[in-house]
């Protein structure tokens, strides 16, 4: 035993690593680090440099993405064995997941130097996440897929718990970890059946075995099901999103923000590899699950949302029926031509909702610090003593909602497009049910925007709200993002095309 | 070959594991549940792998043991977090938020 490995020692190279396709890992790598030992010697009234530090770094690890979106071929194969791929696909969903991460720095820093939480940590872990993120979305091979998972998560679980001695925090972190941690499991014992059956992890071999055909057809089911139920709890997907709403109403604000934007979208990347390497020729197992989750999640998370009292609630089912919307044309990606169309969709979905929900948070975030409540009746009178914050909200409500000319129009447009291009009676019933959802959804965003502009101020304080410099920086980012995508939906319609994620449907 | 029996016991510990995620209410007995779900999905990928003969299967569990080992930690922290702030781990009382 012993002997054949020292054998096989000798003749062991080492693989050949593309650096620069791997250079923003390795970027968010070195800022961790460096984060960690700057926490370690700055006195505590220095600590918010480390907070400077992170979106430093964040930023910083764009600049590789960008060099490598603009030189070289379209697909790089960073370990040169087909499981770690940088293709146009990854760069953009990367890209996303920095930005969102920087905008979560902004909204992070005064709210973590006033409460006294652990700035340094607090910043690591943020990283991590995020480094996490952009393994998942380079991530061709089972293994990769669940270390970058466990890697965003885990951190995450953390934040949330964040405020140790409120109570509500400590519930909103544990249900987030023991839903989560039984979600990686359940997507685990799905993944070791797709090795069983495939006698490989790297998702393209696999895809070439998940055929629905032969004499293992029902393992397949049963592996193609438990991969995708574990990604459902990922995405918040209805039913599997209890925690989703207990967590986001007890996590600090800007945690909030990052789970229900960065730790969503990176659910859906995952569920993309998976149904466009992995599962194309098992359309008929994922479109009827992907459909009724979709069906279930978008009309559940809007007929609740029309009752929350609590603003944070609010977006959070919110953010559940949302995902729905992002969920539809992935169930029908499998049908006819509809995979270039349904990939599309999802990517700038997900990029115009990030813009867009990032930016209501912060709103949250800057009034909640005046009134000190999460209702939604202390939003009433909003205009009158601080019309720039409701106007924003207006925005980006609006912008959920799918109101023309902003971004969350274009989205839902995308979405729709793909579904009912590809037709049939899945396609066309789906998208009956969303329409009937977007309403639905208008009628609660349009609810807050009332309370801003006709309700008078609840305790009749209106002393102007002074937005501090970050929040308001990450205000103008994603506003202008907001305005800019719907406007000028040029900017993100050509990404996302099917030739961006290498080997997708088996080309 | 075993590989039958191998997986059999795989998808009992399986079953176990769920049933105790669903019915416990301690927090702890749940981490252990999700341990046993950690465990028998080891069981599988092992017998895969001698099944196939490539190490996918051996690299795979091996990671699988480590981050296990970082969420429980993680996890057993949070109870602690808990045990502290209310002297109490069932999930139940667990509900200040409602709706």
């Amino acid at each position: 035993m012993l002997g054949s490995i020292l054998a096989a020692v000798g003749d062991f190279t080492a693989p050949k690593v593309d650096y620069h396709a791997v250079a923003p890992e390795l970027v968010l790598a070195a800022g961790i680090c460096v984060v960690l030992l700057v926490d370690l010697f700055v006195p505590e009234h220095r600590r918010w440099i480390t907070g400077t530090l992170a979106g430093f770094f964040m930023l910083g690890s764009v600049l590789p993405i960008v060099t490598l979106a603009v030189t070289g071929s379209d697909v790089r194969d960073a370990l040169g064995d087909g499981r770690y791929m940088v293709d146009n696909f990854s760069l953009i969903l990367k890209a996303l997941f920095l930005l969102a991460g920087y905008v979560v720095v902004l909204l992070s820093t005064n709210e973590l130097e006033e409460g006294g939480y652990y700035q340094g940590e607090y910043y690591v872990l943020l990283l991590s996440s995020v480094l996490g993120m952009v393994m998942l979305a380079s991530s061709r091979d089972l293994v990769s897929i669940f270390v970058a998972l466990e890697f965003l998560s885990i951190p995450a679980y953390m934040m949330a718990a964040w405020r140790k001695r409120d109570r509500k925090s400590n519930e909103a972190g544990v249900k987030y970890y023991l839903l989560g941690v039984f979600a990686s499991a359940v997507l685990l014992y799905g993944m070791s059946l797709l090795y069983g059956l495939a006698g490989s992890t790297k998702l393209t071999e696999i895809g070439k075995v998940i055929t629905l055909t032969g004499d293992k057809v029902g393992v397949q089911v049963v592996a193609v099901a438990f991969v995708l139920i574990g990604f459902a709890f990922k995405i918040s997907a209805v039913p599997f999103h209890t925690w989703a709403p207990d967590t986001y109403e007890g996590a600090p604000t800007p945690v909030t923000a990052f789970l229900s934007v960065a730790s969503k979208a990176a659910g859906f990347v995952g569920i993309i590899a998976l149904v466009y390497l992995t599962f194309p020729a098992a359309s008929d197992v994922y479109r009827p699950f992907l459909w009724v989750l979709a069906a279930l999640t978008m009309t559940f998370g809007n007929l609740v949302a029309l009752k929350q009292k609590n603003m944070v609630r609010l977006l959070a089912y919110s953010s559940i029926s949302q995902g729905g919307f992002i969920l539809m044309p992935l169930a029908m990606a499998g049908t006819g031509d509809a995979a270039g169309p349904a990939l599309r969709a999802v990517v700038t979905y997900v990029i115009i909702y990030a813009a867009t929900n990032l930016g209501a948070f912060a709103v949250i975030l800057a009034v909640s610090r005046k009134t000190r409540s999460g209702e939604i009746s202390s939003f009433g009178g909003l205009f009158s003593y601080a019309p720039g914050l409701a106007t924003m909200m207006t925005i980006f409500l609006a912008s959920l909602a799918g109101i023309p000319p902003l971004g969350g129009w274009y989205a839902k447009f995308g979405a729709f497009r793909a579904v009912v291009d590809a037709g049939g009676g899945w396609g066309y019933s789906i998208a009956v049910i969303a329409a009937i959802n977007a309403v639905i959804a208008t009628a609660y965003y349009i609810m807050v925007m009332r309370e801003m502009w006709m309700k008078p101020v609840p305790d009749g304080d209106v002393t102007p709200i002074k937005v501090k410099a970050p929040v308001m920086a990450a205000l103008a980012i994603t506003g202008i993002c907001t305005v800019l995508f719907g406007v000028l939906p040029g900017l993100v319609s050509k990404v996302g095309n099917l030739s961006d994620l290498a080997g997708a449907f088996g080309r | 070959m075993l590989l039958n029996q191998f997986l059999i016991l795989g998808a009992l510990l399986f079953c176990m594991g769920v049933y105790g995620v669903l019915t416990r209410k301690n927090a702890v007995m749940v981490l252990l549940s999700i341990e046993l779900i950690l465990n028998s999905v080891n069981i599988n990928l092992l017998a895969f792998d001698a099944m196939t003969g490539n190490s996918d299967g051996n690299v795979f569990a091996l990671f699988i043991i480590a981050v296990a080992a970082a969420e429980v930690g993680v996890g057993l922290a949070m109870v602690l977090l808990i045990f502290r702030n209310r002297k109490n781990i069932s999930l139940d009382d667990l509900s200040e938020m409602k709706g």
